[in-house]
């Protein structure tokens, strides 16, 4: 034996390496320093409302809980409109640009729907004050007086057309970009053979759609749905501006009497508030945080499973 | 030897039964002139406006059932499914580029009302009504939009770079799950953040500037050019680091010199389309940045002005008369969506430009 059994050759350490990857470890980990403090300053700033008498900041009710309440009913109720209007369309936008429209035209077509994402909010905002309200306000009357017996449609109709239904229409608009690009990326995933599968076994189009393509996307659906969601509750200038809110709680979709939503009464009363307002402002804002967190995550999480085990990537 | 005679053709087993190809279209076009010609008819009785929109609507609505039951006579059941399916995926389509149309017309028509020098030159210093500008909103957005650059593209890239060439195991896991869970985060809850963290670290409970803004557009920025310098990071060939390992360049010059250049056109492009998502967002800026009517130029002190809350405080603020308030707001919100679309344009400029060529 001539060869001696000596440390294995070890890599030299580099100081620029370790330099390198500490840096880029740091960042990492300030993303998550970031994101935890979001929550601990809005806590700490939130604390003081929570004990103070909701006089102070001007609400009649009996505690911090009566106070948002009805803003978290306003926001998921706006939210779930929105979606229920969005989602049909979103659909069928995803399967027209992923299985209807001609394969040439389609990408162009999925870029005009994109378009609909780049428009910024507050422009949505105004167009669905300026425009949107106006041209609904016969609708509304007509259906406070023909549909009047459904509590959602309850005279008097909205003599401005501002109300929680048009809201939810502009609010539609602004998710179904979210719903169909995510949809849409997961209806392109469905493996070919199985579509081929079903139109070699005589399917029409729609059978196949509904035998290979939507089973295999429905998780993809469900977290695109919920993205959408989330996206719709958090969503202020909306709101802010076609809404003038109150601080009951109502299901009317027509009327003028509407309920507030967290981000639309944050937007409205933040500039004049002061003091204690401030406090009860942002434990508003703390409650949507953890709303839209707890949704956001669940969506993730179901994204992550699915990609796991489609075996699409 | 049997003969077939002239004029009765053999009917093809495969097409029979099935309605021709035209058939549809002809229907279409059909259900929309029976519609306008009822439309017409009906507006000469009552002496009020054509409306080619709902003659459009009924028409296409009357084409649908048509087509449903001709198939269902013709086809079975199953055909008149999928005709039913067909044409409701293709009404979905166009239901939703109605609001596009009517939000691009409605924002040109009146945003053209005061798009002249005037407007890009002046601030509202001391206008009341009609008159003034909106230049030290559109410093204030470039400015503010700047900050939150200079701020997310460091931590965005250099968190990608973790993620791709350095990360393994839970601390890459969380990162990329809470990014993921980040792009989520209402833009407003950033503008809390900043307004409670800035007031409780500098004393001042009112406080606002331009600088506590960018803080809160890098909270919604940083994620979006995480996930997508990611993804181009990801892209790059493996064998372009393994040949750079093999000559002896050592890890952090292989990705400052190998994996960055090949892929900084993608990156750039992630950060122009991140810029362009965040430069609308007025919901933080309301809050931290606050109103203002004078130029201000320093990030660090006293309000500033943007265009998303330029928009928003001409609409909601107006004096008496209202319109020239609400042609300053169209105005804006034109001049901002030209900015959006820009910057879109620009980005995909840069990924046509810059990509690596492959092949020759």
């Amino acid at each position: 034996m001539t060869t001696t059994a000596g440390p294995r050759p070890r890599a030299k350490v580099r100081l620029a390496d370790v330099l390198f990857s500490g840096t880029a470890r740091v960042a990492g980990i300030l993303i998550l320093v970031a994101l935890a403090a979001v929550a601990i300053f809005l806590l700490a700033q939130a604390l003081p409302a929570l004990v103070a008498d909701p006089a102070d900041y001007g609400s009649h009710a009996a505690n911090f809980l009566g106070y948002v309440l009805p803003l978290v009913f306003g926001t998921i109720w706006a939210a779930f409109l929105a979606v229920l209007i969005a989602f049909p369309i979103s659909m069928g936008i995803a399967l027209f640009i992923s299985h209807y429209a001609p394969r040439r035209l389609a990408q162009g077509l999925g870029y005009i729907i994109d378009l609909l994402a780049a428009v910024p909010s507050v422009v949505f905002g105004l167009w669905g004050v300026q425009v949107l309200a106006p041209a609904v306000k016969p609708l509304y009357a007509w259906l406070a007086d023909h549909l009047g017996w459904i509590f959602l449609f309850a005279p008097p109709a909205s003599g401005t057309g501002r109300t929680v239904l048009t809201v939810a229409v502009v609010l539609a608009v602004m998710i179904i970009p979210i719903i169909t690009s995510i949809s849409r990326e997961i209806f392109l995933q469905t493996p070919v053979l199985h579509q081929e599968a079903a139109l070699a076994l005589g399917a029409t189009r729609w059978e196949m759609i509904r035998m290979a393509v939507l089973p295999f996307g429905r998780s993809g659906i469900v977290s695109a749905t919920m993205l959408g969601l989330g996206r719709a509750l958090g969503e202020t200038l909306v709101v802010a501006m076609v809404l003038s809110p109150k601080d009951f709680i109502s299901f009317v979709l027509t009327s003028s009497n509407n309920t507030a939503t967290i981000a639309g009464n944050i937007a409205l009363n933040f500039p004049e508030a002061s003091g204690i307002g401030v406090n009860a402002l942002i434990a508003t804002g703390l409650v949507l945080f953890v709303i839209t967190l707890a949704i956001n995550s669940v969506a993730r999480y179901v994204v992550n499973r699915r990609k796991a085990f489609s075996g699409a990537n | 030897m049997a003969t077939v005679t002239a004029g009765s053709a053999i009917p093809n087993a495969l097409a029979s039964g099935r309605l021709p190809k035209w058939a549809p279209w002809a229907l279409l076009g059909a259900s929309w002139v029976a519609a306008i010609i009822v439309f017409a008819l009906l507006t000469a009785g009552a002496h009020s406006d054509f409306n080619i929109v709902g003659a459009i609507l009924v028409g296409t609505i009357a084409f649908d059932v048509l087509l449903v039951v001709l198939s269902r006579l013709v086809e079975g059941a199953r055909q008149a499914t999928n005709r039913l399916v067909t044409s409701l995926v293709s009404t979905a389509f166009i239901v939703a580029l109605l609001p596009l149309v009517s939000l691009l017309y409605t924002v040109i028509a009146k945003g053209l009302a005061r798009f002249d020098i005037e407007f890009f030159t002046y601030s509202m210093r001391n206008v009341v009504g009609a008159g003034g500008g909106a230049l030290h909103a559109i410093v204030g957005t470039l400015l503010i939009t700047l900050g939150a650059t200079i701020i997310s593209v460091p931590v965005g890239l250099l968190t990608s770079i973790y993620l791709v060439e350095y990360g393994r195991g839970s601390l890459a896991r969380a990162i990329t799950f809470f990014v993921d869970v980040m792009t989520g985060i209402p833009s407003i809850v950033a503008g809390l953040f900043a307004v409670a963290f800035f007031s409780l670290i500098l004393g001042d409970p009112g406080i606002r500037f331009g600088f506590g803004g960018s803080v809160a557009l890098s909270l919604l920025m940083i994620p979006t050019v995480v996930r997508s310098s990611e993804e181009m990071l990801r892209i790059v060939p493996n064998e372009l680091r393994e040949a750079a390992y093999a000559l002896g360049v050592p890890k952090w010059l292989t990705i400052l010199k190998v994996v960055l250049p090949t892929s900084v056109a993608g990156i750039a492009t992630g950060v122009t389309l991140a810029i362009s998502r965040v430069i609308g967002e007025t919901a933080p800026l309301l809050l931290i940045c606050g109103y203002a009517t004078s130029m201000n130029t320093n990030l660090f002190a006293n309000r500033m002005m943007t265009l998303p809350v330029f928009v928003y405080s001409q609409y909601a603020q107006p004096g008496t008369p209202q319109q020239p308030y609400f042609d300053r707001a169209w105005t804006a919100a034109l001049t901002l969506i030209l900015i959006v679309m820009a910057l879109n344009l620009i980005a995909r400029l840069i990924a046509r430009i810059f990509s690596p060529k492959l092949g020759r």
